[in-house]
């Protein structure tokens, strides 16, 4: 058994997960007078807000904006899509961490998630994914995730690759897969989800 | 019969063109031409339930949106995250038109002048093809001001999701869409009266409002026509694990299950036979074998002691243990819990320790009952149905696959002895 690290007497416990700074107070709304940010962001983060009754709507299609220019939800990322929105960085942490596909850490240019959910693992998912996860090893240009069911089963076992839907996939497919991605051609093209026809046979033209 | 999936694969059924050649928007137009309580008469008569899960009458839960010129919404979820779930990705990605159609006319009927399609962020490519096809839309005249020259205008609006299983529980989604945490919140008020934005909010899933325009151009009578009394209509049935053809299949509403999943997907691969299947996404209860003749509809599964749920079949062949499959749908609820009920954050949490116990040779079969318990002290005291959603499952492969878990127990019992002994 492992043992708890307990405060010692006196001493304020830290935060859940991470240490935080005690004598810092919190963040408010940024100063848009002080803040920079890039035209093409705030430019994307207004018409979203332009979209709903509500502009806070906007906050996750704002945060993804801001991730794909800074490649994840960095402290600085946050602050702008604060400054734009009028929102704390408090609020918007939250959101990021409540949220699978908003990176709380530095990620790499490329996504690969596999999907482990009941019907992937079902037909070999694990293996998939260990896999993977060792053909990539320590690059830290591809970030191979585990992730909860992408609604492919029947691609099973399955992954998605910046965005794209490949399977069925077997271990054989993974030199390619990663051949693929880092020569930033489209993986494995004859996999793809989108050129797949209907299971059901009665439905075929 | 074919009215989802009528010749699916269509080459350009996703653009306009091909959509209207095949006689698109002409329910449109004909609802426009009725009054909206017509229309809503017509989806009252045809007896459709919801396809999202819950099965509710879809033609009710229109009706209970108060009348009047306040602003009302209307909420596609397309936040199809349910394993085993994959129905309307396939719809969306293939016929977006005929989404979008139905929204136009659900809407007239409820008279929501505001419209949102929230769909799961990982759908990318769905989600880029519902963008043109808006536009399309758009600029043809069915969306905007005063379509086609009604009095009927409607906005509508994509929202990408950012990836979270709970965002698919209709409050919670409401929550999301507004730019929060997607946590649940409390019923009543009910989202017909107080949804989104405080308004008032008629939320349903894709495949249901896909299905909207073939009601109107059928008629509802008509419609009611297909399936059995209580469950009218066809279906899309995602069928996954282990199936020689896995994928989507429209069936009409009470056919044996076993035509499904023998007729259509293929059975288990050769010399494996059925052990258990989830007839409606992994939240629902087990069935094993001995249910296969069961009519897949809402009311002969629930007598079954399971649920249509979101018409997810996944199959289990004999080849895998129980346990295995407990521990990965306990765990998939464990990380979606969003934690805001406690009978669902601890229940899920201490529910995987205690598989994983069993796993490593600490569990009695005492633990089992202690588990059991657990799961009937999650179901109906949380806001929403996510801790029920694995309390359902896990509850039913304690009942009926007891004798395995405790096998399982002592033979890994007897397995850390020896290493311990070894060790």
């Amino acid at each position: 058994m492992t043992a708890v690290p307990r405060p010692e007497a006196g001493e304020r416990a830290t935060a859940w997960d991470e240490p935080t700074d005690e004598a810092k107070g919190p963040a408010e709304i940024p100063d848009p007078a002080t803040t920079r940010v890039p035209a093409e962001l705030r430019a994307t983060i207004e018409q979203a807000m332009a979209r709903y009754p509500d502009p806070r709507s906007a906050a996750i299609p704002a945060l993804h904006a801001a991730q794909e220019l800074h490649g994840w939800c960095s402290p600085q990322a946050i602050e702008q899509v604060a400054c734009v929105m009028g929102a704390t960085p408090a609020y918007l942490a939250s959101l990021a961490t409540f949220y699978d596909m908003l990176q709380t850490a530095p990620a790499g240019p490329h996504s690969v998630y596999v999907c482990t959910n009941i019907s992937c693992s079902l037909r070999g998912a694990d293996a998939l994914f260990a896999a993977l996860h060792g053909a990539v090893g320590e690059d830290p240009e591809i970030d191979v995730r585990a992730f909860e069911c992408l609604g492919a089963c029947d691609i099973a076992p399955m992954a998605s690759v910046d965005g794209v839907y490949v399977g069925p996939l077997s271990i054989d497919d993974v030199p390619r897969l990663l051949d693929d991605v880092r020569a930033g051609r489209p993986v494995l093209s004859e996999k793809q989800l989108a050129i797949r026809p209907v299971a059901d046979q009665q439905a075929r033209p | 019969m074919k009215i989802l999936f009528d010749r699916i694969d269509e080459p350009g059924l996703n653009t306009l063109a091909v959509y209207e050649r095949r006689g698109g928007y002409a329910s449109l137009r004909k609802a426009l031409a009725m009054t909206p309580e017509e229309v809503l008469g017509e989806l009252e008569s045809s007896g459709l339930r919801g396809r999202g899960g819950a099965g509710f009458q879809m033609g009710k839960k229109a009706s209970f949106l108060p009348k009047g010129s306040i602003d009302k919404y209307l909420v596609c979820n397309a936040d199809e995250s349910e394993p085993g779930t994959f129905k309307d990705r396939e719809l969306m990605q293939k016929t977006p038109h005929m989404l979008i159609e139905g929204i136009v006319i659900a809407s007239y009927a409820a008279g929501a002048s505001r419209s949102f399609i929230y769909i799961r962020g990982e759908y990318v490519l769905q989600a880029d093809v519902l963008d043109a096809a808006l536009a399309e839309a758009r600029a043809a005249g069915y969306l905007g001001e005063h379509i086609l020259g009604s009095d009927h205008s409607l906005s509508l609006v994509i929202h990408r999701g950012a990836g979270a299983y709970i965002c698919g529980e209709e409050t919670g989604l409401l929550d999301s869409l507004e730019g929060k945490r997607g946590n649940p919140r409390l019923k009543p008020p009910f989202p017909a009266n107080q949804g989104l934005y405080q308004g008032p909010t008629l939320i349903n899933n894709v495949e249901t409002l896909a299905t909207v325009p073939a009601i109107i151009r059928m008629g509802g009578a008509e419609y009611a026509k297909l399936g059995v009394e209580t469950s009218t209509g066809t279906k899309l049935v995602s069928v996954s694990g282990h199936v020689q053809r896995p994928g989507n299949y429209e069936i009409e509403l009470g056919i044996p299950a076993r035509e499904i999943i023998y007729g259509l997907a293929g059975g288990p691969p050769r010399g494996r036979a059925v052990k258990c299947w989830f007839p409606g996404g992994s939240s629902a209860p087990v069935l094993t074998a001995a249910d296969l003749d069961v009519p897949y509809d809402f009311n002969s599964l629930a007598g079954a002691g399971s649920m249509l749920g979101s018409g997810a079949i996944i199959v289990v062949d004999d080849s895998t243990p129980i346990l295995d499959v407990a521990i990965k749908v306990a765990k998939f609820y464990q990380h979606e819990s969003c934690g805001k009920c406690t009978p669902c954050r601890e229940g899920t949490n201490w529910t995987v320790k205690m598989l994983e116990r069993i796993d490593s040779g600490e569990a009695t079969p005492m633990d089992l009952d202690i588990m059991a318990s657990v799961q009937d002290h999650i179901i109906g005291n949380c806001l929403c149905v996510l801790g029920d959603a694995m309390a359902m499952p896990i509850g039913s492969m304690i009942a009926k696959f007891r004798d395995e878990l405790e096998s399982h127990i002592e033979a890994a019992r007897l397995g850390s002895a020896v290493r311990l002994v070894a060790g």
